[in-house]
């Protein structure tokens, strides 16, 4: 189906939730909602039979400097279409709801986003530390962050002079 | 050949005799069956297995691979070390028996390499582990490595061991 | 209790037994990477099986706000160093897509050609690792051999064996050698008309193999849609989806080939044979694009667009999907005018597949486990990056 036919379906479907449905270049679709909706939004988009996306591609966070945000892919096999569901988070205390209950793959997606930027997912059955040590401070993919000089005593500086 | 190895024969009285050094001929043993364990870390372990494999074979220097490091002489660096491998990597090392030997192979074990700008890996395997050979290549060709192990081997050749040291 | 299922009924009912917790660690003796899992088992029953990641954990979604677009080009070979074309082409394409580049001709052509020709190579150590780990080691090598050759094909093509750095943002860094399209056509003969007939007699339909792969690991579809696998994984479990024909990318377009889809073989469908022998099917199908590339490619033709010296991709957001030998690489790019990614985000499809392993590994033995992780062709860097 067209691209207006579909962000017509979902503006009904999802009424008030949406913050704003724009088209974005490449004939995709982005969502942009207010991070307390995410759960409702998702149960929406997934269980409606008429959209049917159940099939979550992909989770990041990205750090904006003044704010975060958390960005997901979904897919839908009968429609053969992709969309992006954009939340935005502020800057001191980054948190949103897990939607592990509506995915159950999402599990190490939420991991990994909170390992490297320290986004907090509330209701999450396990949230540790996923691809780094479990005694690393910080978190890397923030703007902001300084690497360390040393790790248990082992020189961390690098070797070489790329710039 | 004999002469290479300083080895003198005295054919003509005995056939049967060869006279050498005990050190010639124990460094000739443990030069020609180095075992290695099997350390894959990264994209160098491929070409350690490619290595090991039916063209540029290692089989033919004595060497096999080992799954476990009780039984191994050589540990080959293959790739990357990160901070969460590098425990696990020392002790591997440890819990091989004297005498052993170690090649940093590719540039990410020898200085980091490609990954300098990288927060999570160690700058080089030998601020972890003492290094025998140094193996440049991004990764090292098989040919390469052979001649790492050649290496390792005149090394081994030119060792006196059972000298008691003062 | 069912005969067959490793217990006696009259023994076992008897003894009180304890789960006990045990370490399969970061090294092991099989050629999937740096992976740990941590066992409760009950005898040789597994009840629980924790995965531990991040061993291989490098930091490239850090680096690639740090160095300039074109720089970024050598470390997607190392996201997944046995298809590292493939993952090349990914990246270009996403860069591609969002700075509005046109590629010449000749660079498509090259590039599918490079690219389907490293998806066979990924797959002979793919279904080659699978067999070594469960014991058969002759195969292997088998794989190995048909793997130098393809070595030898893609030096002459771009200078290096594993990593090969080939693709740039606007088309490719060599031209076509001469003598390369014949050597190409002799060794795709090969492959298509001896080498899978030999190995299929030799390891696929092996009694011992299909003893252990039939019905060990079943992934229904509704499961595999949830956790979101990708690419050979997927389709063995009956579901005909394949980013080169749904949401094509490229010229792939211009080609006809199949999508082979688990059927069921020996077992039932979606189970770990019907995974290894999607990959085995695919080869042929690579088979099929090559030599009607070879045949379309035009022989002369630039290879390359040229780029602005300081390259500055304007703002916007594109998630672009390709397809690779492991599952579907996604890049998501974010980009706000400057040298650099603002965010690139690299979803792979060995990490979804990790996450399905907790799932379907209750009640199997020890033994199985190796072969589900086998087959589902698992690698450590396309989990961690």
């Amino acid at each position: 189906m067209k691209t207006s036919e579909l962000i017509a379906k979902i503006k009904e479907k999802l009424d008030k939730d949406a913050l704003e449905i724009t088209e974005t270049p490449f004939d995709d679709i982005l969502i942009e909602i207010n991070k307390d909706e995410i759960i409702s939004v998702m149960e929406t988009l997934k269980n409606d039979p008429e959209l049917k996306f159940d099939s979550l591609l992909n989770q990041l966070g990205v750090d904006h400097k003044e704010r975060f945000s958390v960005i997901y892919n979904l897919f839908s096999f009968s429609l053969d279409r992709k969309i992006t569901v954009k939340a935005y988070l502020d800057r001191e205390n980054p948190e949103i709801s897990s939607i592990e209950s509506v995915f159950r793959g999402i599990n190490w997606f939420e991991r990994e986003t909170f390992d490297l930027l320290g986004i907090m997912f509330t209701g999450h059955s396990n949230l540790q530390r996923l691809l780094l040590p479990a005694d690393w401070e910080g978190y890397p993919l923030r703007k902001d962050y300084a690497f360390p000089d040393q790790y248990h005593g082992i020189d961390n500086r690098a070797r070489s002079n790329f710039k | 050949m004999l002469e290479r190895f300083n080895v003198v024969n005295r054919l003509e009285e005995d056939p049967a005799l060869l006279l050498t050094r005990l050190d010639t001929a124990l460094n000739l043993a443990r030069a020609n069956s180095v075992w290695y364990l099997l350390l894959g870390l990264a994209c160098c372990s491929i070409e350690l297995m490619q290595t090991g494999g039916p063209r540029a074979d290692l089989d033919r220097f004595g060497s096999l691979f080992r799954a476990t490091p009780r039984q191994s002489d050589l540990l080959i660096v293959a790739g990357t070390v990160t901070y969460k491998m590098a425990p696990r990597l020392r002790r591997l090392y440890d819990q091989m028996a004297d005498p052993k030997y170690v090649i940093a192979m590719g540039s990410c074990a020898n200085c980091g390499g490609l990954f300098n700008l990288s927060y999570s890996v160690v700058k080089g395997v030998d601020l972890i582990l003492p290094v025998d050979v140094y193996l440049p290549g991004c990764p090292p060709r098989p040919e390469a490595l052979t001649e790492a192990l050649i290496k390792i081997q005149e090394k081994i050749k030119k060792e006196k061991y059972l000298l008691k040291k003062d | 209790m069912m005969p067959g299922d490793g217990r006696d009924p009259g023994i076992t009912d008897k003894f009180a037994t304890q789960e006990m917790v045990l370490n399969m660690g970061p090294h092991h003796p099989s050629t999937h990477g740096v992976l740990r899992f941590i066992l409760q088992t009950d005898g040789e029953m597994i009840v629980h099986v924790t995965p531990d990641i991040g061993f291989l954990h490098r930091g490239l979604e850090k680096i690639a706000e740090l160095v300039p677009y074109q720089s970024f080009m050598p470390f997607t070979d190392r996201i997944d160093y046995l298809a590292s074309l493939n993952c090349n082409l990914g990246y270009a394409v996403t860069v591609e897509k969002l700075a509005g580049i046109e590629v010449p001709e000749k660079a498509e052509y090259l590039r599918v050609i490079g690219a389907e020709l490293t998806r066979m190579a990924s797959h002979f150590i793919g279904f080659g690792a699978l067999l070594l780990d469960l014991g058969a080691v002759t195969p292997f090598v088998h794989a190995l051999r048909e793997r130098e050759r393809y070595n030898d094909l893609i030096e002459k093509l771009c200078g290096a064996r594993l990593t090969h750095n080939y693709v740039r943002i606007g088309g490719v860094s060599h031209d076509i050698p001469s003598g390369f399209k014949e050597e190409t056509m002799r060794y795709i003969d090969h492959l298509e008309y001896e080498f899978i007939k030999e190995f299929n007699d030799l390891a696929s339909f092996n009694s011992i193999l299909i003893n252990r792969l039939k019905n060990v690991g079943v992934i229904s579809r509704e499961q595999a849609v949830e956790y979101t696998l990708t690419g050979p994984n997927l389709r063995g479990s009956g579901v005909s989806y394949d980013t080169r024909k749904d949401d094509t990318y490229s010229i792939y377009d211009r080609f006809d080939f199949d999508i082979p889809v688990g059927k069921g073989m020996f077992g039932t469908v979606g189970d770990s044979y019907d995974r290894y022998w999607a990959r085995i099917e695919e080869i042929t199908q690579s088979c099929r694009i090559i030599r009607q590339a070879l045949n379309q490619i035009p022989d002369k033709g630039e290879i390359r667009t040229k780029l602005p010296k300081a390259f500055k991709v304007p703002e916007g957001e594109a998630y672009v999907r390709t397809e690779c030998p492991r599952g579907q690489l996604g890049f998501y790019l974010i980009s706000d005018g400057g040298k650099s990614p603002a965010r690139l985000k690299i979803k792979t499809g060995s990490f979804s597949a990790m996450t399905i392993i907790e799932l379907i590994s209750h009640g199997v033995m020890v033994a199985d486990l190796v072969a589900i992780i086998g087959s589902l062709d698992v690698i450590a860097p396309e989990i961690d990056r």
